[in-house]
């Protein structure tokens, strides 16, 4: 194929005789590319928030419950064992981090107001780096070990108990004989969180402490597992069931929450269909201009052909016009959707819309998340789509006949 | 037909193939944007209507402060009564009176604390889709009986069936203690998690009583036909709460600012795609104007010597995308309009959404309705802007000199 390089430039010469033409089809293919990428990264920011923040409430890539507790979340279905044995279980595995817990509804009762809330009995340090909760932002200060005694709340419950630091609550919830388990704490630390609804929902008590309080000995109703990406969690999963064999229920955490997996799932088709859809109106423009390059020049393409190009070549020489300038447009809308998305990677507020946001699962500041597996399906996908809509053209302008070319009018 | 408009037309078709690519542009993202349109503001209508239907409605009058605090204090005084006062005055309106208070329920197995309303068993069902939603037994009888009804995911996780006693603990108005047994009597299922787990309701007198409320109550909700309706009743309603109570009127939209959010969330992001698709279009028109333009350069110059005005020229140029325009705005519409009534008849689901749905208080699958306004709104933007697009073509030419543009080719 020695050709190629002629053909190249001979092709890189026609798109510039008729500049204005090529650079607003250009400025087209720019936009579009912009467009998908920058459109794309927003979306795939929210999404990523909305499951990070997901996972980390959840929390962990995988746990593993008694197979009863999902369906009746209650300290009779816990996990029977003890602490010592687990750590003697997953410590010498070498999990990233995990971590065992107490968690089971519970009822909190101020001197003003009670609510239900989900009782979290936890080693702080196990959870330190995986917790939705900053430790260093909380209001006063956040649970010290697994023996504290102090209870850590939500600023929003805190105001609907009309509580604050430094005063008592009371927690109550049901012992493994359904007996009633509660117990004064002091309020020692309130938290914030991206969400709102966490603030009310959590209540975070020492993993000891819970444990006496419940009467369950060194037992636990939940262990988690982080890996190290949450979009494969199959090597930790596999990992831990051959840990458990069999006993307990091992779960992913797109199964423990359908929609945050579905979410994920959504995204990827998401993507297609975007770029698809742009394509597509690029591609009216793009087959019009290429139609349109091969029309004015029927005449030289006949004399070509008369002189002995092979038929072959014209097809090459417009599929490659078609090709550099969808290439040149992909680079520079690739760029400047790069250059768009870095200056913006610190976050956009968009806390206007955050109660609505959070109906959706996300938080109200969104970053933008370029994924270079989004950005090369898109140019893939432009590529390959381009490839196919120049063939048309391309294929009509070899096979013309050479004296019907040369003598048509133009 | 006017010559100018007979000179458009027949321009128009000298290269019939580039003006049907053009138009093809304008048809495929017509299509789409009514289909889109007709689907987005289908789906908001009744993310609104089933979420306030389920248990908001479209107003509710509560003592200030309760909206936020929902403290058991912050009541409604006399609460029965300016229910059946504001019924006498808006007889055609869905109105009903609630209180709410939290509570330890107890099975003989398990406890879990939950909300528990107070709801007038006779009027409730006119503002609130729940005691229609009752899977096994009935709904609340009687505006004195000891019952409940509770939600699917609550019974199972007490532990409980139709039949089956419940005891409530709880603290009462005055901040006594507050205890009951009552009967279980219906188990409703939602689909929304948050109501099936942690919902109960029993008949408002029985709720007074129970928790000590002295008449009292926490909301009165109003339901008016449509949600348009609504926003003209609000006034009447303020208008009609007697003097010096204090009390005060929240609409829908404060009652769930999430709702009217995330539309407005997705409604933005919704308006970014179209806004692109329809500036590509825009380009394609742009494009081959400015090829027309170009290669007319050589007859512009001779009618131009002629004596015609440059001016005239432009407007031959924006009626020629005007009649390309009207026929992309016709078929696109009328092709978006069977593409869309095809899904309006047999639904359109996509895979795996069904969660996603369901978190938005949507059906698995959704039927768009084509409205004239859904209908119109994207083509005439896509019009527009293809007039706009021809603009720079048409400006071009007052820059032609006839004997330079003679000479041209």
């Amino acid at each position: 194929m020695r050709t190629v390089p002629v053909l190249t430039r001979l092709a890189w010469r026609y798109l510039w005789r008729n500049h204005r033409r090529t650079i607003i089809m250009l400025s087209a293919i720019v936009i579009g590319v912009w467009a998908i990428i920058f459109m794309t990264a927003l979306t795939r920011g929210m999404v990523d928030q909305m499951i990070k923040d997901g996972i980390s409430v959840l929390p962990g890539h995988v746990q593993v419950h008694n197979p009863q507790f999902l369906d009746d979340p209650s300290v009779s279905n816990r996990i029977t064992i003890g602490d010592e044995e687990l750590s003697r279980m997953f410590d010498p595995a070498g999990f990233k981090a995990w971590a065992s817990r107490v968690r089971v509804p519970a009822v909190i009762t101020s001197e003003r107001e009670s609510r239900g809330v989900t009782l979290l009995g936890i080693d702080p340090a196990a959870e330190r780096e995986f917790s939705f909760v900053d430790y260093d932002e909380v209001e006063g200060r956040f649970l010290e070990s697994a023996e504290d005694t102090g209870v850590v709340i939500g600023r929003k419950l805190a105001k609907t108990l009309e509580t604050r630091v430094g005063k008592r609550i009371v927690l109550m919830s049901q012992d493994p004989d359904n007996e009633i388990a509660d117990r004064g704490f002091r309020v020692v630390g309130l938290f914030g969180a991206s969400m709102p609804a966490f603030e009310e929902m959590y209540v975070f008590v020492g993993k000891k402490t819970a444990q006496k309080m419940l009467r369950i000995g060194d037992t636990t109703t939940e262990i988690v597992f982080i890996g190290d990406d949450y979009r494969n969690v199959d090597p930790t999963y596999e990992r831990v069931i051959d840990s458990v064999d069999g006993k307990l229920k091992v779960s992913r955490w797109y199964e423990v929450d359908n929609y945050l997996g579905t979410m994920m799932k959504v995204m990827d088709g998401f993507v297609l269909i975007w770029v698809i859809v742009i394509f597509l109106a690029l591609s009216f423009g793009l087959v019009n201009t290429l139609v349109m390059a091969v029309f004015e020049r029927i005449r030289e393409i006949g004399l070509m052909l008369a002189l002995g190009m092979k038929p072959a070549s014209i097809l090459g020489q417009i599929i490659i016009e078609s090709m550099l300038l969808l290439v040149v447009g992909l680079a520079i809308g690739d760029v400047l959707a790069w250059a768009t998305i870095q200056p913006l990677k610190e976050g956009i507020d968009i806390s206007a819309v955050a109660e609505g946001m959070e109906m959706m699962g996300a938080s109200s500041i969104l970053y933008p998340k370029l994924y270079l597996k989004d950005m090369i399906l898109a140019n893939v996908v432009v590529l390959f789509l381009g490839f196919l809509a120049s063939l048309s053209p391309a294929w009509r302008a070899s096979r013309y006949e050479p004296v019907e070319a040369i003598t048509k009018v133009g | 037909m006017n010559i100018v408009l007979r000179l458009a037309w027949r321009n128009l078709w000298r290269h019939s193939k580039r003006t049907w690519l053009t138009i093809g542009a304008m048809v495929f993202s017509n299509t789409l944007l009514v289909f889109m349109i007709s689907i987005q503001f289908g789906m908001y209508g009744l993310m609104i209507d089933n979420t306030l239907q389920v248990f908001t409605g479209h107003m509710q009058i509560q003592a200030p402060g309760y909206k936020d605090d929902q403290k058991m204090r912050q009541t409604v005084p006399d609460i029965v009564p300016l229910a059946s006062q504001l019924r006498e005055k808006f007889p055609t309106q869905a109105i009903a009176a609630r209180g709410w208070a939290f509570g330890l329920a107890s099975s003989d197995e398990r406890s879990y604390g939950i909300g528990i309303f107070g709801a007038e068993p006779e009027f409730e069902p006119r503002v609130s889709s729940l005691p229609g939603l009752i899977k096994e037994g009935r709904y609340l009888h009687g505006n004195d009986a000891t019952e409940i009804v509770i939600g699917a995911v609550l019974a199972r996780n007490l532990r409980v069936a139709v039949g089956d006693e419940l005891t409530l603990l709880g603290s009462g108005l005055d901040g006594s203690f507050a205890a009951a047994v009552v009967n279980v009597v219906g188990v409703f299922e939602s689909g929304i998690p948050d109501i099936d787990r942690n919902f109960a309701e029993m008949p408002l007198g029985a709720f007074q009583d129970v928790f000590y409320m002295e008449g009292a109550g926490h909301q009165v909700v109003v339901s008016a036909a449509t949600l348009d309706d609504a926003d003209l009743l609000e006034p009447e309603i303020i208008a009609a709460l007697p003097a010096g109570t204090g009390l005060v009127v929240h609409d829908w939209d404060a009652l769930q600012p999430g709702l009217k959010q995330a539309i407005q969330a997705d409604m933005s992001s919704a308006f970014f795609m179209y806004g692109i698709l329809v500036i590509l279009v825009a380009f394609s028109v742009l494009n081959t104007q400015l090829m027309s333009v170009l290669e007319r350069t050589h007859e512009f110059g001779i009618v131009m010597s002629l004596g015609l005005k440059a001016g005239r020229l432009g407007r031959l140029i924006m009626l020629e995308t005007a009649l390309m325009g009207m026929i992309g705005l016709i078929i696109g519409s009328i092709t978006g309009v069977i593409f869309t009534s095809w899904f309006t008849v047999n639904g359109l689901s996509i895979p795996g959404m069904e969660e996603m749905a369901a978190n938005f208080n949507l059906p698995a699958r959704i039927y768009p309705q084509v409205t004239p306004w859904t209908m119109v709104t994207g083509p005439s933007v896509v019009f527009l802007f293809t007039l706009l697009a021809s603009a720079y073509p048409a400006l071009r030419l007052h820059r032609l000199h006839p004997v330079e543009a003679m000479r041209a080719n």
